[in-house]
């Protein structure tokens, strides 16, 4: 019963959501209060309809309701409750059903938080809001309906894919989609500004908070994809530009990209023409990705399943989406006035800089993703681009980029110094120079890329810091006054310094990683002992053990230094016995801020002894302690008051602008 | 500097960066893409020494030979021919005979192929794309049971989704 309720909400949700389309947008065309005033009665409606319908699909799965066909496929009553709950969203069309519900939660965001919104542009953003709501539920309702019951009721289920079944798979999704989805915000403010063919500084005041919020979301959504396919399959590896990684990188990213032009816009009212472009691009790439993940064109452990009628569904919702909005800003950019002179070295010009290279960067992770499909259609020919692809071209894009960003915040708005910002910057050149000198002094010099890369990585960790430093004035006002006016700076250049401290973080682990990391890929009996990362790792022996769903081999190994043992560690093979699939458990043991990392291999034909792989990762964890000082950074951008508008409560100065706004 | 001495040094950046970037991509993609070979391919028209290749089939049954302890040789066919393969390394959980198998590396002097890479991917019933996509366009497809004519009992229950 519960099930059919589910099914007849998002039928209703539908419904609900072509009002939506609508109504706002002729209120807004005719001037019509009440014909607006249904945008935001229809956006909260749809939500809380698509919040029950997923609640209905997660009941099914939690009392293991079999005769639901996406249950069975994806459930089995022997998995653990956690898992149980998060399969819902592990297969297809349970993972649709979670993309319109948080699409629709952003939407009733807007319709909640944006009460300061000139009514137009909320009418108009809920409207476009909609639209690619009802897009999406059409396309689940006809081509992936979580709710199809079978006959007869099969007594178990067939079980998640068990490489989801796991912690990581309850987190990254959902954060993934958040950003995902997120940017539908800044794209829907976007056709709405066109719509209206009105834009202004406020504009980008309010679409910077929902992009910041949808990028946060996203990068910890990747760094957590990123951490679980490292520790899951056992290769030891933390990316692998596999498409469906690059899916979610190029909206980062080209968001990354907004972020940074919506300042320029929200300061200076200049690039508003490319700010609008970016929106659209950085959604685009959001429903590229999904076409990508969900069509099946690409096999991967991302593509639950193929077929071919969701695939061109899909691809008719992307042409539509993306072709529509660009016409639309190929006919009314123009009417967007641009503003804000400035000379090319100044913030301005930074931020441009910027926007250029992260744009660019992202456009050869798109030919690179793309490429092969495209030749494949074209002649036939079947290749696969890899990493040493994007490692070609992605590398060498992001190298000015990187150096370029401690400057960035340095330079005045309009005209800046650079040579005055380099004076700033003279610590931050010293400790780069220092960490290459320890690195080739640790080297004995062989390592020239890898100083080279550490130095990037310390002049970004420390640079990023030069702002806060010359804005509190330690050198001329000393400690004391110094920190009294670091209290007083807006939360927003905290959180500019802890991002791109984290970019510095991250830049570090990767580096180290890449040039250190030693790998030691050998058969060993029980007994014997190898050397990694200053242990001796010595194999005592293989057991077994049952879990609930499951059975485990498990190797014992004990880590040795000088002779003492000082820690054990296991490495284990899984096999699913539902469906009779094996899974590698590395084993993973983390001292400070590096790694070492077993996984196990065939123990077969080798008379008792297995195969063995152990790493050690130096500053491995960096890669994504880097990300959430990223993360970190842009929560405390977003806690700023200047970015609050629109946020209830506390509202005497926004109030104003809004109101400013709305009769300009 | 004059408003039109300015717009063309933005200009003539951006063109810079974007022209740096086509360069770096059509670099790349002539020089570190892999092209997908199936073994009749390889024994039909040798490739150059050196470049990297996919080569995908099946894992011919009671090829596997786990002989050097770490370094394991196993067969490739696409039922017509089949290439010979050595890798070091441990083997992907699903990497078994019979199975649908992607190995990238290139082709030695020996015409034994090294391989850096072992793909048997995530999924039971996975079997690679580009294996299958071949075997249809050859006719070594059984569409009855969706899965290559010539394959063992066991890889025909486990059904491959076309």
């Amino acid at each position: 019963m519960i099930v059919e309720l589910g099914h007849y909400a998002l039928i209703l949700a539908l419904s609900v959501s072509l009002v939506q389309s609508v109504a706002p947008l002729i209120g807004a065309r005719i001037g019509d209060k009440r014909l607006m005033d249904i945008g935001p009665v229809t956006a909260s409606a749809g939500f809380l309809l698509l919040a029950f319908s997923f609640s209905a699909l997660t009941a099914a799965y939690v009392t293991s309701d079999f005769s639901v066909l996406n249950v069975f496929e994806n459930s089995h009553s022997l998995k653990p409750m956690i898992f149980k709950i998060s399969g819902v969203w592990g297969n297809h069309e349970g993972s649709m059903l979670l993309w319109v519900l948080i699409l629709a939660f952003f939407g009733a965001l807007v319709a909640t938080f944006g009460r300061d919104l000139p009514p137009s542009l909320k009418a108009n953003v809920l409207a476009v809001q909609a639209w690619v709501l009802t897009a999406f539920l059409a396309f689940i309702l006809l081509t992936s309906n979580p709710f199809t019951r079978i006959f007869p009721v099969p007594f178990e289920g067939q079980d998640l894919n068990p490489i989801l079944q796991d912690i990581g798979l309850a987190i990254h999704p959902p954060l993934l989609y958040l950003g995902y989805v997120g940017f539908s915000i800044a794209f829907s403010f976007a056709v709405a500004a066109l719509i209206d063919g009105r834009i202004d500084a406020a504009w980008a005041r309010w679409v910077r908070p929902w992009t910041l919020a949808a990028w946060i979301c996203l990068t910890l959504g990747i760094a957590m994809g990123s951490y679980w396919a490292y520790y899951e399959l056992g290769w030891g590896g933390w990316w692998f530009w596999d498409p469906v990684e690059n899916a979610s990188f190029m909206p980062w990213l080209s968001g990354t990209a907004l972020l940074h032009s919506a300042l320029v816009m929200e300061k200076r009212s200049a690039l508003k023409v490319w700010t609008i472009l970016l929106a659209i691009l950085t959604f685009s790439l959001s429903l590229l990705g999904t076409f990508l993940v969900r069509s099946g064109v690409l096999t991967s452990v991302h593509a639950f399943a193929t077929d071919p009628t969701r695939g061109v569904f899909i691809l008719a919702i992307l042409c539509i989406f993306i072709g529509g909005s660009l016409a639309l800003f190929a006919f009314r950019a123009s009417a967007l006035e641009s503003g804000g002179l400035f000379q090319p070295v100044s913030r301005e010009g930074a931020l441009v800089l910027n926007n250029l290279f992260l744009t660019t960067a992202a456009a050869t992770v798109l030919v690179g993703t793309l490429y092969p499909l495209v030749l494949e259609m074209a002649t036939g020919a079947k290749i696969s681009v890899g990493a040493p692809f994007f490692n070609l071209t992605f590398g060498p894009l992001m190298l000015p980029l990187l150096f370029a960003v401690p400057f960035g915040p340095l330079l005045a708005w309009k005209r800046g110094d650079l040579a005055g910002a380099t004076q700033r910057l003279y610590w931050a050149i010293g400790a780069a120079l220092g960490g290459a000198i320890i690195v080739l002094a640790l080297t004995r010099g062989t390592e020239i890329l890898a100083a080279f890369g550490v130095a990037l990585a310390v002049w970004l960790m420390v640079g990023s810091f030069a702002d806060l430093g010359q804005r509190a004035g330690f050198r001329k006002a000393g400690l004391a006054t110094g920190f009294k006016r670091l209290k007083g700076l807006p939360r927003s250049a905290f959180g500019t310094t802890l991002a791109h401290f984290g970019l510095g973080v991250t830049v570090l682990g990767i580096v180290c990683v890449s040039a250190f990391q030693t790998e030691v890929v050998t058969a060993m009996s029980p007994g014997e002992t190898r050397e990694s990362g200053g242990y001796s790792v010595r194999f005592d022996c293989m057991s077994e053990r049952q879990g609930p769903n499951y059975t485990e081999e498990v190797g014992n190994f004990t880590l040795l230094r000088d002779g003492t043992s000082v820690d054990t560690m296991e490495s284990a093979r899984r096999l699913y016995t539902a469906r009779q699939m094996p899974t590698t458990e590395a084993g993973i043991r983390t001292e400070w801020f590096s790694q070492l990392y077993i996984s196990l291999g065939d123990s077969e034909a080798n008379g008792g002894a297995t195969v063995v792989r152990i790493w050690y990762k130096p500053l491995v964890t960096f890669i994504w302690i880097g990300a959430i000082f990223m993360a970190l950074g842009g929560c405390v951008s977003l806690a700023d008051r200047r970015l609050r508008v629109g946020a209830p409560g506390r509202r005497r100065a926004p109030t104003a602008v809004g109101a400013k706004a709305a009769g300009a | 500097m004059t408003r039109k001495g300015k717009r063309l040094s933005f200009i003539g950046g951006i063109l810079a960066v974007i022209g740096l970037a086509a360069g770096l991509v059509l670099t790349a993609l002539s020089d570190s893409v892999a092209y997908f070979n199936s073994p009749t391919d390889i024994v039909s028209k040798t490739p150059s020494p050196g470049q990297r290749i996919r080569l995908g089939g099946m894992v011919e049954d009671g090829s596997v030979i786990r002989g050097g302890r770490e370094t394991i040789t196993f067969r490739v066919t696409d039922t017509v021919e089949s290439v010979p393969v050595t890798y070091t390394g441990i083997l992907p959980d699903l990497f078994r005979e019979g199975q649908g198998v992607v190995a990238e590396g290139t082709l030695g002097p020996d015409h034994v192929f090294l391989a850096d890479t072992v793909l048997a991917k995530h999924d039971e019933n996975y079997m690679p794309k580009e294996v299958v996509d071949d075997l249809k366009a050859r006719g070594l497809w059984d569409h009855d049971k969706s899965a290559p004519k010539a394959a063992t009992p066991e890889a025909a229950m486990t059904g491959v989704g076309s």
